[in-house]
């Protein structure tokens, strides 16, 4: 067998897993915090599907941006995100992580967050109902299994670009240094 | 060389049972919890994924040699009690390491791998590792007092300090242990909730009050060698209890039988039980627990 070859198998079998294992770090940026416990519980089990909450970045494998991001809030969200270790996801939460929502004219809050993180799934809606919430884990999972969940992938690509774009919005920047 | 053949194999076989077995009860756990809150629940298998997702993930996190040693401390007390615990009657098909002693030697090498992991998640130097570490050594100091009480108790009552005697002792008398000294059977039932720290003795790991303890810096491949060893550990207490109290078993069905009943009780009594905070846990331990570790220990000396 050659080394392509069995690199496929092994690609199959462990986006099988990371597919139906999928450890959430529910970061309550927003009002859109408030649908994840009906979704974690037992209405909706997402559990069954092997969604279950993380209790640090270290552990997780999904950021999950609950809603409208302040700037000094994208500050602790960029901070996580890159403590997260590979392979990890970010599912953008609600309208407000897409063009603003109610908050387009807010001058303190972010307006679209793919210019400052690498977004795999959107949901959108204010709020999404838990099976919203479901079923945008379940695109996540497709996007997995077709190996096209790759945002941390493009993260590291065009990281210039993206520390750029937070800088822009973040003046007192005072981070440690991405080193991996 | 064919014995040294025969004891390597037993050991990788033994330790493949005990990873398979052990991961199997961790799930059918988050299975029984989940239908008792009225869940469907994830499969049974769901922990097989969940630490071949683990071990697939890259590490990039360096706080010293300590944090990368803890994992491996915990892996290494596992594995050691695991060889040391005999599994089956006959021994033939899992050689263990038994000597004379080796039940002194148990008590002391089940609390070698918590320390290994407290200098580990010392060094991470995150507040909540060292709140939990605490935490967990305060509950072990509860948990260890009616564990070792009625361990003393069957050393004093049948005058030895081997696990496969006391085997013997019951094989020979037809009696198992559990009915010949109740006391001591009650009381390491009761410093098993302690030792498994599932509901109400699980504010070490609290995840969203401590952000889940000493291993809040741990993901990854660390997390992954932590499961394992904790999935391996489980299989080896289970069937430490079995050989002590419930005369071990003839066949891996009865095994497994055994097991499940015992790892029955801790899940079960955790999932009516709020959670207590670490002096509560220790006053309960020190209290009717220990009570029946003491009358184990008169019952052995003057009856």
């Amino acid at each position: 067998m050659n080394d392509k070859v069995s690199q496929k198998i092994v690609d199959i079998i462990q986006n099988y897993a990371r597919q139906h294992s999928l450890w959430v770090l529910a970061y309550g940026t927003g009002c859109g915090a408030i649908e994840i416990p009906p979704t974690m519980t037992s209405r909706y089990d997402a559990e069954r599907l092997g969604v279950r909450g993380a209790a640090t970045p270290r552990q997780a494998d999904v950021l999950l941006i609950t809603g409208y991001l302040t700037t000094k809030t994208l500050k602790r969200v960029i901070r996580v995100y890159e403590q997260m270790q590979d392979p990890k996801y970010v599912i953008g939460f609600g309208s407000c992580t897409i063009n603003g929502g109610m908050y387009f004219d807010s001058y303190n809050t972010i307006k679209a967050l793919d210019r400052y993180l690498p977004v795999d799934v959107y949901i959108n809606g204010c709020m999404p109902r838990p099976e919203a919430v479901l079923k945008g884990f379940a695109k996540l999972q497709k996007l997995i299994q077709a190996g096209k969940a790759d945002g941390s992938k493009k993260y590291k690509e065009n990281l210039d670009w993206y520390r750029a774009n937070q800088k822009e919005v973040i003046p007192v920047w005072r981070m440690p240094e991405f080193n991996w | 060389m064919e014995e040294i053949l025969h004891y390597t194999w037993g050991a990788v076989v033994s330790f493949v049972l005990a990873f398979a077995v052990g991961i199997t009860y961790m799930g059918l756990n988050r299975k029984v919890t989940a239908r008792v809150q009225n869940r469907i629940g994830p499969p049974w298998y769901q922990n097989f994924l969940d630490v071949l997702k683990l071990g697939s993930k890259k590490s990039a996190i360096h706080h010293g040699t300590m944090h990368h040693l803890g994992p491996a401390f915990l892996m290494v007390t596992s594995v050691m009690s695991l060889l040391i615990i005999p599994i089956l009657n006959d021994g033939k098909f899992f050689p263990n390491l038994n000597f004379q002693g080796d039940l002194i030697f148990l008590i002391y090498i089940m609390t070698f791998g918590p320390l290994g992991m407290a200098l580990g998640a010392g060094q991470t130097g995150n507040p909540n590792s060292a709140i939990g570490v605490t935490r967990g050594l305060a509950q072990m100091a509860g948990f260890e007092i009616p564990w070792v009480m009625a361990l003393v108790a069957l050393m004093i009552q049948f005058k030895t300090t081997s696990i496969v005697d006391l085997m013997n002792v019951q094989a020979e008398t037809g009696r198992w242990l559990m009915f010949s000294s109740p006391f001591a059977f009650i009381a390491a039932i009761m410093a098993m909730f302690g030792m498994f720290r599932y509901s109400p003795f699980d504010i070490v790991g609290a995840p969203s009050e401590l952000a889940s303890g000493p291993m809040s810096e741990n993901g990854g491949k660390y997390l992954f060698t932590m499961m394992s060893s904790g999935s391996v550990f489980t299989f080896a207490k289970l069937t430490l209890y079995t050989d002590l109290f419930l005369g071990g078993a003839d066949n891996l069905l009865v095994l497994i039988a055994k097991t499940f009943v015992l790892y029955m009780i801790p899940v079960l009594y955790g999932l009516v039980s709020p959670r207590y905070r670490t002096e509560q846990a220790v006053r309960w331990f020190w209290g009717w627990p220990s009570f029946f570790g003491l009358l184990a220990i008169l019952q052995a000396s003057f009856f």
